[in-house]
Protein backbone atom coordinates (compact mmCIF):
# COMPACT_ATOMS: atom_id res chain seq x y z
CA UNK A 1 0.00 0.00 0.00
CA UNK A 2 1.39 3.53 -1.44
CA UNK A 3 1.99 5.79 1.64
CA UNK A 4 0.73 9.30 -0.05
CA UNK A 5 0.79 11.52 2.85
CA UNK A 6 3.41 14.29 2.81
CA UNK A 7 5.81 15.53 5.55
CA UNK A 8 4.51 19.21 4.89
CA UNK A 9 0.90 18.36 5.53
CA UNK A 10 2.00 16.20 8.06
CA UNK A 11 3.70 19.78 9.93
CA UNK A 12 1.27 21.51 8.95
CA UNK A 13 -1.76 19.94 10.84
CA UNK A 14 1.00 18.86 13.96
CA UNK A 15 0.68 22.85 14.36
CA UNK A 16 -2.99 23.17 14.73
CA UNK A 17 -3.92 20.27 16.69
CA UNK A 18 -1.87 18.89 19.60
CA UNK A 19 -0.19 15.80 19.09
CA UNK A 20 -2.08 12.58 21.00
CA UNK A 21 0.05 10.16 23.16
CA UNK A 22 -2.16 6.95 22.00
CA UNK A 23 -5.01 6.52 20.27
CA UNK A 24 -6.21 7.43 16.74
CA UNK A 25 -5.84 10.06 14.23
CA UNK A 26 -8.15 10.62 11.63
CA UNK A 27 -7.07 12.40 8.84
CA UNK A 28 -7.89 13.87 5.69
CA UNK A 29 -11.99 14.66 6.46
CA UNK A 30 -13.25 16.70 3.69
CA UNK A 31 -13.59 19.61 5.53
CA UNK A 32 -16.50 20.83 7.54
CA UNK A 33 -17.55 17.03 8.38
CA UNK A 34 -15.33 16.37 11.46
CA UNK A 35 -18.05 16.58 13.81
CA UNK A 36 -20.35 14.34 11.52
CA UNK A 37 -17.61 11.76 12.17
CA UNK A 38 -17.83 12.09 15.87
CA UNK A 39 -21.53 11.60 15.34
CA UNK A 40 -20.80 8.25 13.22
CA UNK A 41 -18.76 6.76 15.35
CA UNK A 42 -21.04 7.68 18.34
CA UNK A 43 -18.25 10.02 20.34
CA UNK A 44 -19.68 12.54 22.11
CA UNK A 45 -17.42 13.32 24.92
CA UNK A 46 -19.58 11.49 27.34
CA UNK A 47 -17.13 8.92 28.07
CA UNK A 48 -14.50 11.15 29.02
CA UNK A 49 -12.13 10.76 25.93
CA UNK A 50 -9.60 13.47 25.10
CA UNK A 51 -10.71 14.45 21.44
CA UNK A 52 -9.06 17.36 19.69
CA UNK A 53 -10.69 18.46 15.87
CA UNK A 54 -9.32 20.30 13.73
CA UNK A 55 -11.50 22.01 10.72
CA UNK A 56 -10.73 23.54 7.18
CA UNK A 57 -7.36 23.49 7.89
CA UNK A 58 -5.31 23.49 4.93
CA UNK A 59 -3.87 20.43 2.75
CA UNK A 60 -2.44 19.41 -0.26
CA UNK A 61 -4.72 16.06 -1.42
CA UNK A 62 -7.89 18.19 -0.19
CA UNK A 63 -8.37 21.84 -0.22
CA UNK A 64 -9.37 22.07 3.06
CA UNK A 65 -9.68 18.93 5.46
CA UNK A 66 -10.76 18.15 9.13
CA UNK A 67 -8.43 15.98 11.50
CA UNK A 68 -9.72 14.52 14.40
CA UNK A 69 -8.14 12.70 17.18
CA UNK A 70 -8.65 10.53 19.81
CA UNK A 71 -6.68 9.89 22.56
CA UNK A 72 -6.83 6.53 24.41
CA UNK A 73 -9.24 4.77 21.98
CA UNK A 74 -7.89 2.80 19.09
CA UNK A 75 -11.06 2.35 16.62
CA UNK A 76 -11.11 -0.86 14.64
CA UNK A 77 -11.45 -1.12 10.98
CA UNK A 78 -15.12 -2.44 11.63
CA UNK A 79 -15.57 1.24 13.46
CA UNK A 80 -14.41 3.44 10.53
CA UNK A 81 -15.30 1.56 7.48
CA UNK A 82 -18.58 3.24 8.02
CA UNK A 83 -17.01 6.70 7.78
CA UNK A 84 -16.58 5.73 4.01
CA UNK A 85 -20.07 7.25 3.64
CA UNK A 86 -18.88 10.37 4.61
CA UNK A 87 -15.40 10.64 4.70
CA UNK A 88 -14.03 8.53 1.93
CA UNK A 89 -10.29 9.99 1.97
CA UNK A 90 -10.40 10.03 5.76
CA UNK A 91 -7.06 7.96 6.53
CA UNK A 92 -6.87 6.46 9.83
CA UNK A 93 -3.55 6.29 11.99
CA UNK A 94 -3.16 4.58 14.92
CA UNK A 95 -1.11 5.93 17.89
CA UNK A 96 1.10 4.36 20.22
CA UNK A 97 3.52 6.63 22.52
CA UNK A 98 3.27 8.85 19.89
CA UNK A 99 4.55 6.34 16.96
CA UNK A 100 1.67 5.38 14.46
CA UNK A 101 2.05 1.92 14.29
CA UNK A 102 -0.58 1.52 11.78
CA UNK A 103 -2.30 3.38 9.34
CA UNK A 104 -4.75 2.66 6.63
CA UNK A 105 -7.62 3.79 4.47
CA UNK A 106 -11.25 3.47 4.93
CA UNK A 107 -12.79 1.01 2.88
CA UNK A 108 -16.98 1.23 1.96
CA UNK A 109 -18.47 -1.92 4.46
CA UNK A 110 -21.16 -3.95 2.35
CA UNK A 111 -23.94 -3.29 5.02
CA UNK A 112 -24.06 -0.52 8.04
CA UNK A 113 -26.58 -0.99 10.90
CA UNK A 114 -27.61 1.00 13.61
CA UNK A 115 -25.55 3.91 12.94
CA UNK A 116 -28.09 5.98 9.80
CA UNK A 117 -31.85 6.54 11.00
CA UNK A 118 -34.13 5.86 7.72
CA UNK A 119 -35.52 8.80 5.87
CA UNK A 120 -39.17 6.90 5.11
CA UNK A 121 -41.68 7.98 7.78
CA UNK A 122 -43.36 4.82 6.38
CA UNK A 123 -40.35 2.45 7.34
CA UNK A 124 -40.65 -0.30 9.98
CA UNK A 125 -37.07 0.83 11.69
CA UNK A 126 -38.65 4.50 12.35
CA UNK A 127 -41.95 3.55 14.24
CA UNK A 128 -40.68 2.41 17.78
CA UNK A 129 -40.15 -1.17 17.30
CA UNK A 130 -37.01 -2.67 18.60
CA UNK A 131 -34.90 -3.14 15.69
CA UNK A 132 -31.82 -1.53 14.61
CA UNK A 133 -31.53 0.36 10.87
CA UNK A 134 -29.79 -1.80 8.06
CA UNK A 135 -28.89 0.14 4.95
CA UNK A 136 -27.04 -2.02 2.14
CA UNK A 137 -23.84 -0.16 1.10
CA UNK A 138 -24.31 0.64 -2.90
CA UNK A 139 -21.83 2.27 -5.35
CA UNK A 140 -23.15 5.59 -5.14
CA UNK A 141 -25.48 5.72 -2.11
CA UNK A 142 -27.32 3.59 0.80
CA UNK A 143 -30.27 1.41 0.75
CA UNK A 144 -32.66 0.62 3.86
CA UNK A 145 -32.65 -3.30 4.05
CA UNK A 146 -36.45 -2.74 5.18
CA UNK A 147 -38.15 -0.57 3.13
CA UNK A 148 -35.54 -0.31 0.17
CA UNK A 149 -35.69 3.46 -0.26
CA UNK A 150 -32.28 4.61 -1.22
CA UNK A 151 -30.33 7.67 -0.35
CA UNK A 152 -27.37 9.29 -2.26
CA UNK A 153 -26.91 13.12 -1.29
CA UNK A 154 -26.99 13.86 2.50
CA UNK A 155 -26.16 10.59 3.84
CA UNK A 156 -24.87 12.58 7.05
CA UNK A 157 -28.19 14.12 7.51
CA UNK A 158 -29.49 10.54 8.37
CA UNK A 159 -26.83 10.13 11.12
CA UNK A 160 -28.66 8.79 14.35
CA UNK A 161 -27.62 10.89 17.15
CA UNK B 1 -38.08 -23.29 -3.37
CA UNK B 2 -35.50 -23.40 0.01
CA UNK B 3 -36.91 -20.05 2.33
CA UNK B 4 -38.43 -19.83 5.46
CA UNK B 5 -40.62 -17.16 5.01
CA UNK B 6 -41.99 -15.53 1.70
CA UNK B 7 -41.22 -11.70 2.09
CA UNK B 8 -40.83 -10.17 -1.53
CA UNK B 9 -40.72 -11.74 -4.72
CA UNK B 10 -37.25 -10.31 -5.15
CA UNK B 11 -35.85 -13.03 -3.37
CA UNK B 12 -37.19 -15.72 -5.45
CA UNK B 13 -35.32 -17.14 -8.55
CA UNK B 14 -36.62 -18.12 -11.52
CA UNK B 15 -36.51 -21.76 -9.96
CA UNK B 16 -38.13 -20.50 -6.95
CA UNK B 17 -40.41 -19.15 -9.24
CA UNK B 18 -41.31 -21.96 -11.10
CA UNK B 19 -41.84 -24.25 -8.05
CA UNK B 20 -44.43 -22.44 -6.79
CA UNK B 21 -46.49 -22.21 -10.24
CA UNK B 22 -45.77 -25.79 -10.90
CA UNK B 23 -47.27 -26.96 -7.40
CA UNK B 24 -50.17 -24.52 -8.43
CA UNK B 25 -50.87 -26.03 -11.42
CA UNK B 26 -50.96 -29.52 -10.23
CA UNK B 27 -52.85 -28.84 -6.91
CA UNK B 28 -55.68 -26.57 -9.44
CA UNK B 29 -55.38 -29.69 -11.57
CA UNK B 30 -56.63 -32.01 -8.85
CA UNK B 31 -57.31 -30.25 -5.58
CA UNK B 32 -58.95 -33.26 -3.72
CA UNK B 33 -55.50 -34.97 -3.72
CA UNK B 34 -54.10 -32.13 -1.38
CA UNK B 35 -57.41 -32.08 0.75
CA UNK B 36 -56.07 -34.06 3.84
CA UNK B 37 -52.09 -32.09 3.33
CA UNK B 38 -51.76 -29.96 6.25
CA UNK B 39 -54.13 -31.34 8.50
CA UNK B 40 -53.88 -30.42 12.52
CA UNK B 41 -51.90 -27.21 10.80
CA UNK B 42 -52.90 -23.79 12.21
CA UNK B 43 -52.24 -20.77 10.06
CA UNK B 44 -52.06 -17.09 12.20
CA UNK B 45 -53.83 -14.38 9.91
CA UNK B 46 -52.20 -10.97 11.51
CA UNK B 47 -53.78 -8.20 9.89
CA UNK B 48 -53.28 -4.88 10.86
CA UNK B 49 -54.92 -3.02 8.11
CA UNK B 50 -58.01 -4.19 6.12
CA UNK B 51 -57.85 -6.40 3.43
CA UNK B 52 -60.78 -8.87 3.21
CA UNK B 53 -60.44 -10.23 -0.14
CA UNK B 54 -56.25 -11.16 0.63
CA UNK B 55 -57.52 -12.30 4.19
CA UNK B 56 -60.26 -14.56 2.91
CA UNK B 57 -58.39 -16.01 -0.02
CA UNK B 58 -55.39 -17.11 2.34
CA UNK B 59 -58.26 -18.94 4.93
CA UNK B 60 -59.75 -20.83 2.31
CA UNK B 61 -56.67 -21.93 0.86
CA UNK B 62 -55.47 -22.86 4.43
CA UNK B 63 -58.58 -25.06 5.04
CA UNK B 64 -58.49 -26.45 1.27
CA UNK B 65 -54.88 -28.20 2.34
CA UNK B 66 -57.26 -29.62 5.68
CA UNK B 67 -55.94 -27.19 7.99
CA UNK B 68 -57.44 -24.00 10.03
CA UNK B 69 -56.84 -20.33 11.00
CA UNK B 70 -57.06 -18.50 13.79
CA UNK B 71 -57.25 -14.58 13.28
CA UNK B 72 -55.69 -11.83 15.26
CA UNK B 73 -59.47 -10.16 14.68
CA UNK B 74 -59.01 -5.99 13.81
CA UNK B 75 -56.34 -3.67 15.26
CA UNK B 76 -59.11 -2.12 17.44
CA UNK B 77 -59.56 -4.90 19.32
CA UNK B 78 -56.27 -6.54 20.05
CA UNK B 79 -52.97 -5.62 22.23
CA UNK B 80 -51.59 -3.36 18.99
CA UNK B 81 -53.76 -0.97 20.22
CA UNK B 82 -52.58 -0.96 23.79
CA UNK B 83 -49.18 0.15 21.87
CA UNK B 84 -47.89 -3.80 22.00
CA UNK B 85 -44.77 -3.22 19.35
CA UNK B 86 -45.09 -5.63 16.04
CA UNK B 87 -41.81 -7.32 16.92
CA UNK B 88 -44.06 -8.53 20.50
CA UNK B 89 -47.38 -9.35 18.41
CA UNK B 90 -45.36 -11.75 16.22
CA UNK B 91 -43.68 -13.68 19.21
CA UNK B 92 -46.34 -14.36 20.86
CA UNK B 93 -48.90 -15.68 17.97
CA UNK B 94 -45.97 -17.80 16.75
CA UNK B 95 -46.33 -19.97 19.23
CA UNK B 96 -50.39 -20.22 18.53
CA UNK B 97 -49.51 -21.34 15.29
CA UNK B 98 -47.74 -23.13 12.10
CA UNK B 99 -47.35 -20.11 10.09
CA UNK B 100 -48.31 -16.75 9.92
CA UNK B 101 -49.78 -14.33 7.21
CA UNK B 102 -49.14 -10.34 7.88
CA UNK B 103 -50.67 -7.73 6.31
CA UNK B 104 -49.16 -4.19 7.58
CA UNK B 105 -49.09 -0.33 7.11
CA UNK B 106 -45.64 -0.20 7.50
CA UNK B 107 -42.54 -0.67 4.91
CA UNK B 108 -40.40 -3.85 5.88
CA UNK B 109 -42.74 -5.12 8.81
CA UNK B 110 -42.36 -8.49 6.98
CA UNK B 111 -38.74 -8.31 7.03
CA UNK B 112 -38.14 -7.19 10.59
CA UNK B 113 -40.99 -9.91 11.72
CA UNK B 114 -39.34 -12.70 9.85
CA UNK B 115 -36.18 -11.61 12.12
CA UNK B 116 -37.88 -12.61 15.26
CA UNK B 117 -39.85 -15.79 14.40
CA UNK B 118 -39.07 -19.00 13.69
CA UNK B 119 -42.45 -20.26 11.77
CA UNK B 120 -42.93 -19.64 8.14
CA UNK B 121 -44.52 -16.23 7.48
CA UNK B 122 -45.78 -14.94 4.30
CA UNK B 123 -45.96 -11.02 3.56
CA UNK B 124 -49.50 -10.41 2.59
CA UNK B 125 -48.73 -6.83 1.73
CA UNK B 126 -46.08 -4.10 3.79
CA UNK B 127 -47.72 -0.71 3.04
CA UNK B 128 -46.55 0.26 0.05
CA UNK B 129 -43.48 -2.36 -0.01
CA UNK B 130 -44.09 -5.83 -1.73
CA UNK B 131 -47.15 -8.31 -1.73
CA UNK B 132 -45.41 -11.30 -2.97
CA UNK B 133 -48.68 -14.08 -3.17
CA UNK B 134 -50.89 -11.13 -5.53
CA UNK B 135 -47.32 -11.33 -7.95
CA UNK B 136 -47.61 -15.04 -7.50
CA UNK B 137 -51.29 -15.10 -8.72
CA UNK B 138 -50.43 -12.74 -11.03
CA UNK B 139 -47.54 -14.76 -12.91
CA UNK B 140 -49.46 -17.98 -12.40
CA UNK B 141 -52.11 -16.63 -14.56
CA UNK B 142 -49.65 -14.81 -16.92
CA UNK B 143 -48.10 -18.16 -17.81
CA UNK B 144 -51.48 -19.92 -18.34
CA UNK B 145 -53.08 -17.81 -20.74
CA UNK B 146 -49.62 -16.48 -22.76
CA UNK B 147 -46.49 -18.44 -21.48
CA UNK B 148 -43.66 -16.52 -19.76
CA UNK B 149 -40.93 -16.53 -22.27
CA UNK B 150 -41.28 -14.74 -25.43
CA UNK B 151 -43.71 -12.70 -23.58
CA UNK B 152 -44.62 -8.58 -24.37
CA UNK B 153 -46.68 -7.29 -21.52
CA UNK B 154 -47.97 -3.56 -21.21
CA UNK B 155 -48.41 -2.48 -17.15
CA UNK B 156 -50.46 0.39 -17.09
CA UNK B 157 -52.27 2.73 -14.91
CA UNK B 158 -51.16 3.84 -11.68
CA UNK B 159 -47.36 2.76 -11.46
CA UNK B 160 -46.12 5.41 -8.87
CA UNK B 161 -48.25 3.64 -5.99
CA UNK B 162 -48.98 0.39 -7.23
CA UNK B 163 -47.02 -1.96 -4.93
CA UNK B 164 -48.67 -4.64 -7.17
CA UNK B 165 -47.31 -3.47 -10.04
CA UNK B 166 -43.30 -3.13 -8.81
CA UNK B 167 -43.51 -6.76 -7.51
CA UNK B 168 -44.93 -8.01 -10.53
CA UNK B 169 -42.89 -6.07 -12.67
CA UNK B 170 -39.39 -7.57 -10.54
CA UNK B 171 -40.49 -10.71 -11.33
CA UNK B 172 -41.06 -10.46 -15.16
CA UNK B 173 -37.52 -10.01 -15.07
CA UNK B 174 -36.25 -13.68 -14.25
CA UNK B 175 -37.84 -14.51 -17.93
CA UNK B 176 -37.71 -13.28 -20.83
CA UNK B 177 -40.47 -10.80 -20.80
CA UNK B 178 -40.40 -6.92 -22.98
CA UNK B 179 -42.09 -4.68 -20.49
CA UNK B 180 -43.84 -1.64 -21.43
CA UNK B 181 -44.71 1.03 -18.60
CA UNK B 182 -48.15 2.94 -19.88
CA UNK B 183 -49.11 5.76 -17.68
CA UNK B 184 -49.81 9.61 -17.31
CA UNK B 185 -46.13 11.24 -16.63
CA UNK B 186 -47.07 12.17 -12.43
CA UNK B 187 -47.89 8.51 -12.31
CA UNK B 188 -44.89 7.06 -13.30
CA UNK B 189 -42.50 4.42 -11.86
CA UNK B 190 -40.67 5.31 -8.97
CA UNK B 191 -37.16 6.16 -10.02
CA UNK B 192 -35.82 3.71 -7.42
CA UNK B 193 -38.09 0.81 -9.39
CA UNK B 194 -36.79 1.75 -12.69
CA UNK B 195 -33.10 1.77 -11.46
CA UNK B 196 -33.89 -1.86 -9.97
CA UNK B 197 -35.53 -3.02 -13.14
CA UNK B 198 -32.68 -1.93 -15.43
CA UNK B 199 -30.04 -3.85 -12.83
CA UNK B 200 -31.94 -6.73 -12.84
CA UNK B 201 -32.97 -6.83 -16.43
CA UNK B 202 -29.71 -5.18 -18.29
CA UNK B 203 -32.37 -2.63 -19.08
CA UNK B 204 -33.04 -4.25 -22.54
CA UNK B 205 -36.53 -5.54 -21.56
CA UNK B 206 -38.00 -1.52 -19.87
CA UNK B 207 -39.79 0.63 -21.69
CA UNK B 208 -41.90 3.61 -20.42
CA UNK B 209 -44.61 5.35 -22.58
CA UNK B 210 -47.23 7.81 -21.69
CA UNK B 211 -49.84 5.92 -24.60
CA UNK B 212 -51.17 2.97 -24.66
CA UNK B 213 -51.96 3.08 -28.58
CA UNK B 214 -47.81 3.48 -29.22
CA UNK B 215 -47.92 -0.44 -28.01
CA UNK B 216 -50.53 -1.95 -28.02
CA UNK B 217 -50.81 -3.76 -31.18
CA UNK B 218 -47.40 -5.72 -30.03
CA UNK B 219 -48.99 -6.81 -26.15
CA UNK B 220 -49.67 -10.29 -25.30
CA UNK B 221 -50.78 -9.47 -22.01
CA UNK B 222 -52.36 -6.30 -21.13
CA UNK B 223 -51.95 -5.53 -16.85
CA UNK B 224 -54.72 -2.84 -15.82
CA UNK B 225 -54.27 -0.97 -12.42
CA UNK B 226 -56.44 1.91 -11.53
CA UNK B 227 -55.93 5.52 -10.98
CA UNK B 228 -56.96 6.85 -7.67
CA UNK B 229 -58.74 9.86 -7.70
CA UNK B 230 -57.11 11.19 -4.42
CA UNK B 231 -53.56 10.82 -6.79
CA UNK B 232 -55.40 14.65 -8.45
CA UNK B 233 -55.67 17.78 -7.21
CA UNK B 234 -59.06 18.22 -8.68
CA UNK B 235 -61.64 16.12 -10.28
CA UNK B 236 -61.73 17.64 -13.48
CA UNK B 237 -57.56 16.90 -13.67
CA UNK B 238 -58.55 13.38 -12.45
CA UNK B 239 -61.49 13.02 -15.37
CA UNK B 240 -58.91 13.96 -18.06
CA UNK B 241 -55.98 11.60 -17.36
CA UNK B 242 -57.84 8.61 -16.00
CA UNK B 243 -60.00 8.74 -19.19
CA UNK B 244 -56.62 8.31 -21.34
CA UNK B 245 -56.33 4.63 -19.64
CA UNK B 246 -59.68 2.87 -19.67
CA UNK B 247 -60.38 0.23 -21.78
CA UNK B 248 -63.72 -0.19 -24.05
CA UNK B 249 -64.57 -2.39 -26.83
CA UNK B 250 -62.99 0.72 -29.36
CA UNK B 251 -59.64 0.87 -27.41
CA UNK B 252 -59.42 -2.62 -28.59
CA UNK B 253 -59.95 -2.52 -32.21
CA UNK B 254 -55.86 -2.00 -32.44
CA UNK B 255 -55.17 -4.69 -30.05
CA UNK B 256 -54.15 -8.75 -31.15
CA UNK B 257 -56.67 -11.21 -30.92
CA UNK B 258 -54.71 -13.01 -27.79
CA UNK B 259 -54.57 -10.36 -25.94
CA UNK B 260 -55.19 -11.31 -22.44
CA UNK B 261 -56.29 -8.08 -20.27
CA UNK B 262 -55.72 -8.66 -16.53
CA UNK B 263 -56.71 -6.48 -13.56
CA UNK B 264 -56.27 -7.07 -9.22
CA UNK B 265 -59.31 -6.08 -8.44
CA UNK B 266 -61.70 -4.27 -7.48
CA UNK B 267 -62.11 -1.54 -10.62
CA UNK B 268 -64.01 0.84 -10.95
CA UNK B 269 -64.02 1.83 -14.53
CA UNK B 270 -60.54 1.22 -15.61
CA UNK B 271 -62.17 -2.19 -17.92
CA UNK B 272 -65.86 -1.36 -19.35
CA UNK B 273 -68.28 -4.30 -18.46
CA UNK B 274 -68.48 -5.11 -22.49
CA UNK B 275 -65.36 -6.67 -22.11
CA UNK B 276 -65.73 -9.02 -19.61
CA UNK B 277 -67.75 -11.25 -21.79
CA UNK B 278 -64.66 -11.01 -24.24
CA UNK B 279 -62.25 -13.96 -24.46
CA UNK B 280 -59.77 -11.40 -23.44
CA UNK B 281 -60.94 -10.70 -20.19
CA UNK B 282 -58.88 -12.61 -17.21
CA UNK B 283 -59.11 -10.98 -14.28
CA UNK B 284 -61.65 -13.57 -12.96
CA UNK B 285 -59.68 -16.21 -13.68
CA UNK B 286 -56.71 -13.90 -11.80
CA UNK B 287 -58.87 -13.63 -8.35
CA UNK B 288 -59.72 -17.32 -8.40
CA UNK B 289 -56.24 -18.38 -9.17
CA UNK B 290 -54.83 -16.72 -5.54
CA UNK B 291 -56.62 -19.96 -4.07
CA UNK B 292 -53.99 -22.26 -5.57
CA UNK B 293 -51.30 -20.50 -5.67
CA UNK B 294 -51.83 -19.38 -2.03
CA UNK B 295 -52.00 -23.16 -1.25
CA UNK B 296 -49.21 -23.93 -3.23
CA UNK B 297 -46.86 -21.33 -1.19
CA UNK B 298 -48.15 -22.90 2.06
CA UNK B 299 -47.57 -26.33 1.12
CA UNK B 300 -44.32 -25.87 0.12
CA UNK B 301 -43.35 -23.57 3.45
CA UNK B 302 -45.16 -25.89 5.59
CA UNK B 303 -43.55 -29.16 4.24
CA UNK B 304 -41.13 -30.70 6.81
CA UNK B 305 -37.16 -30.46 6.06
CA UNK B 306 -37.24 -33.89 4.93
CA UNK B 307 -39.37 -32.96 1.64
CA UNK B 308 -37.75 -29.53 1.75
CA UNK B 309 -33.63 -31.56 1.45
CA UNK B 310 -35.59 -33.90 -1.30
CA UNK B 311 -36.28 -31.06 -3.44
CA UNK B 312 -32.81 -29.04 -2.53
CA UNK B 313 -31.35 -32.37 -4.03
CA UNK B 314 -33.33 -32.63 -6.78
CA UNK B 315 -32.27 -29.05 -7.77
CA UNK B 316 -28.36 -30.03 -7.20
CA UNK B 317 -28.66 -32.50 -9.57
ZN1 LIG C 1 -36.40 2.16 5.67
Amino acid sequence: MSDDHDHHDGDEHELRVSKIRSGTVIDHVRGGQALNVLAILGIDGSEGEEVSVGMNVPSDRLARKDIVKVEGRELSQDEVDVLSLIAPDATINIVRDYEVIEKHRVEPPEIVEGVLSCPNAGCITTSGEPVDSRFEVLEDGVRCDYCGTIVRDEIAALIDT
Amino acid sequence: MRHDHLITSKQLTREDIETILDRAAEIDADPSAVADRHTNTLLGLLFFEPSTRTKMSFETAMKRLGGDVVDMGSVESSSVKKGETLADTVRVIEGYTDALVLRHPKQGSATMASEFVDVPLVNAGDGAGHHPSQTMLDLYTIRENAGLDDLTIGIMGDLKYGRTVHSLAHALTNFDVQQHFISPESLRLPREVVYDLHQEDGGAGIREHESLEEVLASLDVLYVTRIQRERFPDEQEYQKVAGEYQIGSETLEAAGDDLTIMHPLPRVDEIAPEIDETDHAAYFEQAHNGVPVRMALLDLLLSDDEAADRRGGEADE
